[in-house]
C-alpha cells in the first residue's frame, strides 16, 4: 500500500488548485466545478485517514458529503439558469448589485 | 352630628367636579346657582354645628375621615374647634355672596361655567385649609388654594399680562412654601408627627427656644408668601388680572388670610419664641406702613384695593405677631366683609364704566348707581376705622394690643396710627374720586347700576360691615370668648384696662381716620387741575409710590434676570451640548461606523469568496499552533 501520506498531498495540491480557481475564475459553472473540486479533495483526504487508521468513520463521512455534494449542485445550477436567462451573462463580475 | 362636617368640603368640591365635567350642558346662570347652592350648603352646616361653640364650653373635636399616612401623623382629619369654625363660617358665608355676586358679573363669558367650578374648587381647597387636623393636611389645602390662585387670576388666559401675572403669584407663593415646608419638616423631626394634637401639647417640653424661633421664622417665610407680606408681596396687585369676584374672594377675603390662620393656629410654638413674634409684627407693621404709601398713588381701582389688602393684612400680622390673637382674627372678619364689598363694588363700577379701570376718568357717578355708591361708601368709613363700624373696633384692638404690650411693639403702635391716617386717606381718595365731582368720563361709557343679583350682595356685606364690630367690644367681648377653647395653651395680649386708656387710644386712632378721611375729602372733591397739582406737589415720592418703589424692577434685576441667565446657560450650555450631544452623539459614532465599514461590501462574489479563504486559513493556522 502506498504511504497515505501521498494521498493527503494529493488531496491537498487538488484542494489548492481548486481554491485558487474559485478565486481567479470569472465564469459561474468553473467556479461551480472548482467547489466540487474542493469538496472531492475533502472526499479524498478523509478516505486517505480512514485506510491510514483502519476506522470506517472516514467512508461514512464521505457518503455524506457526497450527497450533500450533489444536492448543493442541483440548487446551484438550478441559480445559474436562472440568472442567465435574466442577464444573458454567466460571469460573476457583472453580478455586484449588493454593494454597500 | 359633627361626623356631617365632611359635607363642609365635600359640597363645594362635589361642585367643581361636576361644573367641570357636565358643566357645559348647563344653561347660564344655572351653573352659578350650583355652585352658590353648594357654598351655601357649607355654610349651613358650619353654622349648625358651629352652635355649640356659640353657646359655650363646648371644646374642640377631631372628625377621623380618612387615613392618608398615618406614618407620619397625617391623616384626613378635621380639627372641629371655634377658629376653624369661624374661620369656615366667614370662608363660607362671604364666599356665597361672592359667588352670587358673580353670577351677574361673569355674564356672558364663554367659560362662565368653568368659572365657577374653579371658583368652587377654591372654597373646597380653602376649606380643607381651615378644617384641617394636621399641618400635612393644612399643608394639602395650602397648595390648593395656590393652585386656584392661578387658574382664576389667569381665567382670561389669552391676555398676556394675566398669564403672566398668573405665573408671577403661583412663582412667588411657591417661594414662601419652601420655607413652610422647611418648617414642617422640623416640626416632623422634633415631634414625630405632623398632627396637631400630638404637637401643641408637647411642644413647651420638647422645643428649644432657638428651634421654635426657627420654625416661627419658616413659618413667617411660608406666611409671607401665601399673605402678601414684605419681601414676597409682589404677586397680588398683578393678580387684580384676575375677574373681581376673584379677588373678592380670594385675594381679599380668604386665601391671603391663610397665612394670619397658620401663625394663629400654631400659636402654641410661637409662645415659645419671643424673636419670631417680634419679627411677625415687625413684618406687618412695615408691610402695612409700605403698602399704604404705595396705595396713595395708584390710579387702578382694583390697585388701590390690592395694596390696601397687603396693608391691612399686615395689621393682622401686627396683632398674631404681638400674641393678640383674638385682635388678629377680629381684623381677618371685619376685613372680609368691607374688603369683599369693596372689591365687588369696585367691580360694579368696571362693569358700568365698560371695563376701564382708571380713576382719573370717573367721577360724578354717586347718581348714577347710588347703592354702589353708598354701600361703597359705608366699606370706605369702616377701613378707615370710623366708629362705630367694624373695622374701628378690630384695627384699635391691634393697636391698642400692641401699645399695651410696650417695648418695640410700642414703635409699631406708632407705624399703626400712622398707617391708619393714610389708610382712611387712600380709601377717601378713591371714593370721591369715583364717585364725586364732575364726571370725567364724557359720554364714553354708560354707567348704570348693577342688577339686583349683583346689588344684594353688596348691601348684606353693608350691614355686615356695619355690625361686624360689635362681636368683639371691650364691653362685650363676645368673639373672645368663643374662640377662648382655641387658645387655651397661650397666652392672650390683651388692649389696656380701664376706659380712660380705651378713650385715649381710640381716640388718637378715630382722629387718625377722621382726618384722613376729611383730608381725602377736601382735596379731591375739588376739579381735577386741583389734585393733579396736589399731587405732583409730592414728586418724587409721589412717582415713587406710583411705582411701588420699583420693587419689581428691583427683583427684575437682581433675582429674575440671573435665573433667566442661568437657566439660558443650563438648557443652551449643559443640555443642548452635553446631554444632547451625547445622544446625538451615538447615533454619530454608530453612522461614522457603518460608513467606515461599507467598503468591505463590494458585491463582488470573488472578493467574498476571498475573504471567507483567508479567515478559513487563519483559524486552520491558529488551530494548528495551538496543540
Amino acid at each position: 500500500m502506498v504511504d497515505a501520506g501521498w494521498y493527503m498531498g494529493l488531496a491537498g495540491a487538488l484542494f489548492l488548485i481548486g481554491a485558487l480557481g474559485l478565486l481567479l475564475r470569472r465564469n459561474a459553472l468553473v467556479m461551480f466545478m472548482c467547489i466540487e473540486l474542493m469538496l472531492n479533495a475533502v472526499n479524498l483526504t478523509l478516505i486517505s485517514a480512514g485506510r491510514a487508521l483502519n476506522d470506517l468513520t472516514g467512508q461514512v463521512a464521505v457518503f455524506f458529503i457526497l450527497v450533500v455534494a450533489a444536492a448543493e449542485v442541483v440548487v446551484g445550477l438550478a441559480i445559474i439558469v436562472s440568472i442567465f436567462r435574466l442577464r444573458a451573462t454567466a460571469s460573476v463580475d457583472e453580478l455586484s448589485e449588493l454593494r454597500g | 352630628m359633627t361626623d356631617l362636617l365632611w359635607l363642609v368640603i365635600a359640597m363645594p368640591l362635589a361642585g367643581a367636579v361636576g361644573l367641570h365635567f357636565v358643566g357645559r350642558l348647563l344653561k347660564e346662570p344655572l351653573a352659578g346657582w350650583l355652585a352658590s347652592a353648594a357654598v351655601g350648603g357649607s355654610f349651613v352646616v358650619a353654622a349648625v354645628l358651629a352652635l355649640p361653640f356659640i353657646q359655650g364650653g363646648e371644646h374642640a373635636e377631631v372628625v377621623q375621615l380618612w387615613d392618608w399616612m398615618p406614618a407620619i401623623g397625617a391623616r384626613l382629619e378635621i380639627l372641629w374647634d371655634p377658629l376653624s369654625a369661624l374661620m369656615s363660617l366667614i370662608v363660607t358665608g362671604v364666599g356665597l355672596l361672592i359667588h352670587v355676586f358673580a353670577i351677574g358679573y361673569m355674564h356672558g363669558d364663554e367659560r362662565y361655567h368653568r368659572f365657577f367650578a374653579n371658583l368652587n374648587l377654591f372654597a373646597a381647597s380653602m376649606l380643607t385649609l381651615v378644617l384641617a387636623g394636621n399641618y400635612a393636611m393644612l399643608f394639602l389645602g395650602w397648595e390648593l388654594v395656590g393652585l386656584c390662585s392661578y387658574l382664576l387670576i389667569g381665567f382670561w388666559f389669552t391676555r398676556k399680562s394675566a398669564a403672566a401675572a398668573a405665573k408671577k403669584a403661583f412663582i412667588v407663593n411657591r417661594i414662601g412654601d419652601f420655607g413652610f415646608m422647611v418648617g414642617l419638616m422640623l416640626v416632623f423631626t422634633t415631634f414625630g408627627t405632623l398632627s396637631y394634637s400630638g404637637i401643641f401639647e408637647r411642644a413647651g417640653e420638647e422645643l428649644t427656644t432657638g428651634l421654635a424661633t426657627l420654625i416661627g421664622i419658616l413659618f413667617l417665610v411660608g406666611a409671607a408668601g401665601k399673605s402678601a407680606q414684605i419681601p414676597l408681596y409682589v404677586w397680588l396687585p398683578d393678580a387684580m388680572e384676575g375677574p373681581t369676584p376673584v379677588s373678592a374672594l380670594i385675594h381679599a377675603a380668604t386665601m391671603v388670610t391663610a397665612g394670619v390662620y397658620l401663625i394663629a393656629r400654631s400659636a402654641a410654638i410661637f409662645e415659645l419664641s419671643p424673636v419670631a413674634q417680634v419679627t411677625v409684627a415687625t413684618v406687618g407693621a412695615l408691610t402695612a406702613l409700605v403698602a399704604a404709601t404705595i396705595a396713595l398713588a395708584q390710579r387702578d381701582i382694583k390697585r388701590v384695593l390690592a395694596y390696601s389688602t397687603i396693608s391691612q393684612l399686615g395689621y393682622m400680622f401686627m396683632a398674631v405677631g404681638a400674641t393678640a390673637y383674638v385682635a388678629g382674627v377680629f381684623h381677618l372678619m371685619t376685613h372680609a366683609f368691607f374688603k369683599a364689598l369693596l372689591f365687588l363694588c369696585a367691580g360694579s363700577v368696571i362693569h358700568a364704566m365698560g371695563d376701564r379701570q382708571d380713576m382719573h376718568e370717573m367721577g360724578g357717578l354717586f347718581k348714577k348707581m347710588p347703592v354702589t355708591a353708598i354701600t361703597m361708601g359705608v366699606a370706605t368709613l369702616a377701613i378707615a376705622g370710623i366708629p362705630p363700624l367694624a373695622g374701628f373696633w378690630s384695627k384699635d384692638e391691634i393697636l391698642a394690643s400692641s401699645f399695651a404690650r410696650g417695648g418695640w411693639y410700642s414703635a409699631l403702635w406708632v407705624i399703626g396710627l400712622v398707617t391708619a391716617f393714610l389708610t382712611a386717606f387712600y380709601m377717601t381718595r378713591q371714593w370721591v374720586m369715583v364717585f364725586l365731582g364732575t364726571p370725567r368720563w364724557e359720554g364714553a361709557a354708560d354707567p348704570h347700576e348693577s342688577p339686583r343679583v349683583m346689588t344684594v350682595p353688596l348691601v348684606l356685606l353693608a350691614v355686615l360691615s356695619v355690625i361686624g364690630g360689635l362681636a368683639n367690644t371691650p364691653w362685650r367681648t363676645g368673639l373672645e370668648h368663643f374662640l377662648e377653647p382655641a387658645f387655651e395653651l397661650v397666652q392672650l395680649q390683651h388692649p389696656p384696662e380701664g376706659f380712660w386708656m380705651f378713650v385715649l387710644l381710640a381716640g388718637l386712632s378715630v382722629f387718625a381716620g377722621l382726618a384722613g378721611v376729611g383730608a381725602a375729602f377736601l382735596t379731591y372733591r375739588e376739579p381735577r387741575e386741583s389734585w393733579r397739582g396736589f399731587e405732583e406737589g409730592f414728586e418724587p415720592l409721589w412717582g415713587m409710590w406710583e411705582h411701588g418703589y420699583r420693587v419689581d424692577d428691583v427683583y427684575g434685576q437682581v433675582i429674575v434676570a440671573p435665573g433667566r441667565r442661568a437657566a439660558e446657560g443650563a438648557a443652551f450650555g449643559l443640555d443642548l451640548p452635553l446631554i444632547d450631544g451625547a445622544v446625538n452623539g451615538v447615533a454619530r459614532l454608530v453612522r461614522e461606523l457603518g460608513d467606515r465599514a461599507r467598503f468591505l461590501q463590494t458585491g463582488f462574489v470573488r472578493n467574498y469568496g476571498a475573504l471567507l479563504l483567508a479567515g478559513t486559513i487563519t483559524v486552520v493556522i491558529w488551530l494548528v499552533a495551538g496543540t
